[in-house]
């Protein structure tokens, strides 16, 4: 297509001469694009425009100015903007060129006018006149420019009056650009459009297919809104998509033979919308992509651009086998084609595709380790994407070695993708870790290397990992890294970046007030020179600030059988790192085998490549075979999560243990999920604080506790976690998500009243303190109930389902959604008049006054007819209140060092002989705190939020009032209880 | 979405822009200066696709000129690369045979084709002929 730009500067002189064409334009323009050509430096450049600026204000102001030069003129100072130098005195005339000119300069000066001035500039109030008299002109191109630049730019406030004469002319001739405009009415002020709906649908079915292209803007912006609301229109959209796919569309609509290819893109993608997490839906679609996929045989781009937006799309809705298959096969033409743009985008669809079904890298292993040396930025850069996706406990080692490398490579690049590579090796370091040293020096690698750059959860998450610990292996964690930084600082320190240094200081003052055992006087020992370096040599103040201000808070550093506070972090937290950090948990008696030293050579063993055949490059079968080790079907770690994890490094505390609901007592359960190949679940704190932050303030966690219960996946991923769970419920057992089973149990069981369904609670739960069962909704087919269970470390909600038929229930799924996050449960069968029970478990992290559930059942009654039911409700915050058990000294301790206090006066309950006790007991009763003591008139009680953050509550009766002070560390605690507290005394 | 597209000759000068996301004019020499960089640096077998800031430039030369299209995460690099040559096709069929000349010489009427073409950052019509048609009745108008 090069000869398309055949003519070049070198016939510049006959065309200044000719008069004929493209050079038949007004001599200053053609002086000023002349001289604009013969440029050689940009001092050159300043001195022409400026001159070419004062030649046009001097012309603009003259009253013989005709409006042919104006519109000259116009072109003219889009070349000074152009080019960075303001033409502002311009612009005044672009509107009046627009309102006066004839239609050339009037398109001429609205031209100007999109170009020049952005929404919100008070000058395109001076415009709306001009557009609403041209909107109401009988010359139809006039019209035509006024919609075009309301559909460019167009005052907000003004859009009701001139949104009567835009719905007249959804009826012209011009309807399209009308179409276009409210699209751009919808994009800047959608309240004002949402009358015309109707309207939208009207267009959508118009038969002029320009008509109907441009309203798809408008409904792939509704429908990624809420897709719900337009799941009725999905035949429509298949309709359409089929027309165009056969080629019923006039030919001038085709690009090099295909069909309107932006158009099919454009369905594609809403079609992907529609029919995500939705399986009836799906199923209208199949069709028309299986067709769409076989359509797009021709080797051009463009149909391979179609072939990318399809397996995408296949990707994302209800998966059907037969089409999954065969979008697998259409990727292998993308990655194995010479052409590197369609390497790319298939590199790019594989990253997609992986997320759900990891086994599809191993196909390609052999191209993407190619891909991975390729000497392109682009291709590297996606094919590390794509291995971070593929990550798991025996590559890890492999694939963060390739991403530092890239990092150090591309040092100076810090676009915000590059930034993605920067936190993915944090992030996959925290979670697959197989041992100490290499953990430790990675992590050092990242900071010297990342630094300042690294997002702030990094450190923190780093810390508190470091922080958590109080076990022997956990102070050789620290040992290890404090002499690491010994090391680090005796060669040049002063390029290491000042967070490095942060980390460092923090790091060494923990650790030597951590060591627990007096055995590790070293590790005192070592850290105390790291402090003295640290302050000797670098000279940081904050450094030494940090060192004195840590001493002083050592007194309120104490430890109890229950509950311990750290005065250290909560002095950090104040500067910026640990954030988040509520105290800890109740230490728990923790298996001491779960981790450590076989695991750096367990590591070594894995990377072993495995002997194979010598083909030509040993050396890249060997990257493949620690790259795409544990994807295979039958190793373990594998993205499907059917087999054992090796022993995780870096879970502290022991997953809740199934059944028993008193083993663990208050452990916090973020942290506690002990497989690695749930890493990307919710309940995973280091993922979490570093991959969700823009989840609102972490609100409720829910995971299963259920014998059966497995999480699959041992991949770190992003916000799309949530989109591929969904995806993927074909393969719901072996899939990505978490699942819970439902115990089965009494699957015969009669058809009970509610009353007697708690009868029906699994055994180990039904000593459990629980409320009454609650009717959630019920249909001819299933009632739905539930009932809330006070486990020590969460809430259990747990959901009853009953068959009230006599006839068996097929596939009963279970989906409970409960803001963020959500919990999938499948069954088989549900028998005639039988019950199944199934049970999550939910934390709540940030108080909430009260939180609300929603979710659905859907099930089949006769194969290939799936009904749902939905139902919802309400949980209090109460529910995720439990005692804290301490003394009275310890109660001291703790008060002096909370923070946030409020204070009320709450009702007494003066009924009574003892209105002290009585109030209190009362509250106890509600709201599950624990009374510490009662000395006269002063009550003290403490109670904590189920994920740790306590709340002490002092009471002293004062007159007929009871005076409550409650402190937390956490803000908005004490106002949660509060308000409940005043319920409960209030219903008395 | 599309951010910005712009012409640019092999010497960085720039021939044509247009933000469909506000830029302030004091920035765009520069933005435009560093996405000419990001470009010419590559190599003929890299790919056409590179990564700027927080979005994705696709290229495509055309003897000496560049066309660049800033595009977000979710579009789709083909598609665009191809919408390009289309514009480039659209643009030849109405100058026949055109040249950066003819671009310069006719700045106002590139931009009327584009804006046919891409309004507020996404693709409303590929269609040649009713890409043209109202440029060409304003020629009409404009010749009686």
């Amino acid at each position: 297509m090069s000869d398309v730009v055949e003519k070049t500067l070198s016939a510049l002189p006959g065309l200044f001469d000719s008069q004929t064409g493209a050079a038949r334009i007004t001599s200053r323009l053609r002086q000023l694009v002349k001289s604009i050509t013969e440029l050689t430096s940009k001092h050159e450049e300043e001195s022409l425009i400026k001159q070419e600026l004062s030649s046009m204000k001097e012309q603009v102001s003259s009253p013989n100015t005709s409006m042919k030069q104006m519109r000259e003129i116009m072109v003219r100072a889009m070349y000074c903007e152009m080019l960075g130098y303001d033409a502002s005195f311009t612009y005044i005339h672009a509107i009046k060129l627009a309102q006066q000119g004839g239609v050339l300069e009037k398109r001429v000066g609205y031209l100007a006018v999109s170009l020049f001035l952005n929404e919100g500039h008070e000058l395109l109030l001076l415009l709306v006149n001009t557009v609403l008299k041209d909107l109401q002109s009988t010359n139809v191109i006039e019209a035509y420019m006024a919609l075009t630049v309301v559909a460019q730019v167009f005052p907000k406030d003004m859009i009701p009056a001139v949104l009567p004469l835009l719905e007249d002319k959804l009826s012209e001739i011009i309807r399209r650009k009308a179409v276009l405009a409210l699209y751009k009415f919808y994009l800047i002020a959608p309240n004002q459009v949402q009358h015309i709906h109707a309207k939208f649908r009207k267009a959508l079915c118009d038969r002029d297919p320009g008509v109907m292209t441009s309203s798809l803007h408008i409904y792939l912006q509704l429908i990624t809104e809420s897709p719900d609301d337009y799941k009725d229109l999905t035949g429509s959209f298949v309709t359409i998509l089929k027309q165009v796919v056969d080629g019923k569309l006039p030919v001038d609509f085709n690009y090099h033979n295909v069909p309107a290819p932006w158009l099919q893109i454009q369905l594609l993608r809403i079609l992907s919308l529609l029919g995500k997490e939705d399986r009836s839906t799906s199923e209208l679609m199949y069709e028309v992509l299986d067709e769409s996929l076989r359509r797009a045989e021709m080797n051009h781009n463009i149909t391979y651009a179609i072939l990318y937006e399809c397996v995408k799309a296949i990707y994302t809705i209800h998966p059907k086998a037969e089409l999954l298959e065969k979008a697998a096969r259409c990727i292998g033409n993308f990655v194995l084609s010479p052409k590197i743009n369609l390497r790319y985008l298939g590199l790019k669809a594989l990253t997609y595709v992986v997320q759900h079904d990891a086994k599809l890298a191993l196909q390609h292993q052999m191209t993407i380790i190619e891909c991975l040396d390729h000497t392109d930025f682009t291709i590297k850069r996606e094919t590390l994407e794509l291995l971070f996706r593929i990550t798991n406990a025996q590559n890890v080692t492999v694939i963060v070695e390739k991403m530092l490398d890239f990092l150090h490579v591309y040092e100076q690049c810090t676009t915000s993708y590059k930034m993605n590579v920067r936190c993915y090796v944090p992030m996959i370091t925290l979670t697959f870790a197989p041992d100490n040293s290499w953990f430790i020096q990675t992590m050092n690698d990242v900071f010297s290397t990342g630094g300042d750059l690294l997002q702030q959860d990094v450190p923190n998450n780093f810390l508190r990992l470091l922080a958590e610990g109080k076990r022997e292996e956990d102070d050789q964690l620290r040992l290890y890294a404090v002499n690491s930084y010994l090391t680090v600082l005796n060669g040049d320190a002063s390029h290491l970046p000042q967070r490095f240094l942060q980390v460092m200081s923090w790091v060494c003052t923990t650790t030597h007030t951590h060591t627990h055992t007096h055995t590790h006087t070293q590790n005192k020992n070592s850290a105390m020179r790291l402090i003295q370096i640290l302050v000797r040599d670098l000279k940081k103040s904050y450094l030494l600030n940090i060192s004195v201000r840590l001493y002083s808070n050592f007194k309120y550093h104490f430890s109890s059988s229950t509950l311990i506070l750290e005065g250290v972090k909560r002095v950090w937290g104040r500067d910026g790192y640990l954030r988040q950090n509520e105290t800890t948990a109740p230490p728990v008696d923790e298996p001491s085998a779960a981790v450590q030293p076989s695991g750096q050579q367990e590591a070594a063993e894995r990377l072993e490549p495995q002997p194979e055949p010598s083909t030509q490059n040993q050396d890249k079968l060997q990257l493949a075979s620690s790259l795409f080790v544990g994807l295979g079907a039958g190793s373990s770690m594998s993205l499907l999560g059917k087999s054992e994890a090796p022993p995780p490094r870096f879970r502290k505390k022991p997953r809740p243990h199934e059944s028993s609901s008193s083993s663990s007592s208050g452990t916090s359960e973020r942290s506690s999920d002990s497989s690695s190949r749930s890493s990307h679940s919710t309940t995973d704190s280091f993922l979490y604080g570093s991959l969700l932050e823009e989840e609102p303030a972490t609100s409720i966690s829910a995971f299963s506790h259920t014998p059966k219960s497995s999480t699959a996946n041992g991949l770190a991923q992003n916000k799309d976690t949530k989109e591929d769970r969904r995806a993927n419920t074909s393969q719901i057992l072996g899939g990505d998500m978490v699942i819970v089973r439902p115990n089965t149990f009494q699957d015969k069981h009669p058809s009970l009243v509610s009353s007697d369904l708690t009868a029906l609670l699994p055994a180990d739960l039904k000593d459990l303190p629980h409320s009454d069962v609650i009717s959630l909704t019920s249909d001819p087919s299933l009632s739905l109930s539930s009932c809330r269970l006070f486990r020590d470390e969460a809430l259990l909600l747990v959901i009853l389902i009953s068959n009230c038929t006599e006839t068996v229930i097929k596939d009963v799924a279970v989906q409970l959604t409960c803001e963020e996050l959500e919990v999938w449960n499948v069954m088989n069968c549900l028998e005639g008049n039988s019950t199944s029970v199934c049970h999550y478990a939910l934390l709540m992290d940030e108080p909430h006054t009260n939180v609300s559930f929603t979710g659905t059942v859907s099930y089949q009654t006769q194969p290939g007819h799936t009904n749902t039911l939905s139902f919802s409700g309400t949980l209090s915050a109460a529910d995720f209140i439990r005692p804290l058990v301490v003394s009275t000294e310890e109660y001291g301790k703790l008060w002096l060092s909370l923070s946030h206090d409020v204070k009320q006066n709450l009702k007494l309950l003066t009924d009574a002989s003892d209105p002290l006790r009585t109030t209190l007991n009362a509250l106890k009763d509600a709201l599950q705190l624990h009374v510490v003591d009662i000395i006269g008139s002063e009550g003290i009680v403490a109670c904590r939020l189920l994920s740790g953050a306590p709340c002490l509550l002092h009471c002293r009766v004062n007159g007929a009032a009871l005076a409550m002070w409650l402190r937390s560390p956490h803000p908005a605690l004490p106002d949660c209880i509060l308000y409940h507290c005043q319920r409960a005394l209030a219903q008395h | 979405m599309i951010k910005f597209l712009l012409m640019v000759n092999k010497q960085g000068q720039t021939r044509l822009s247009r933000y469909y996301e506000q830029v302030e004019l004091g920035k765009r020499a520069s933005l435009e200066a560093d996405v000419v960089r990001g470009c010419l640096a590559r190599r003929k077998e890299e790919c056409s696709f590179v990564e700027f800031k927080d979005y994705k430039l696709v290229y495509r030369q055309y003897a000496a000129l560049f066309i660049v299209v800033g595009i977000t995460e979710n579009e789709n690099e083909l598609s665009i690369y191809e919408l390009v040559h289309n514009f480039v096709e659209v643009l030849d069929k109405y100058f026949s045979r055109v040249s950066e000349l003819d671009i310069m010489f006719n700045l106002d009427k590139v931009h009327i084709i584009l804006d046919e073409m891409i309004l507020n950052g996404h693709i409303v019509e590929t269609n040649k002929t009713r890409i043209l048609a109202p440029l060409l009745a304003l020629d009409k108008m404009a010749e009686s």
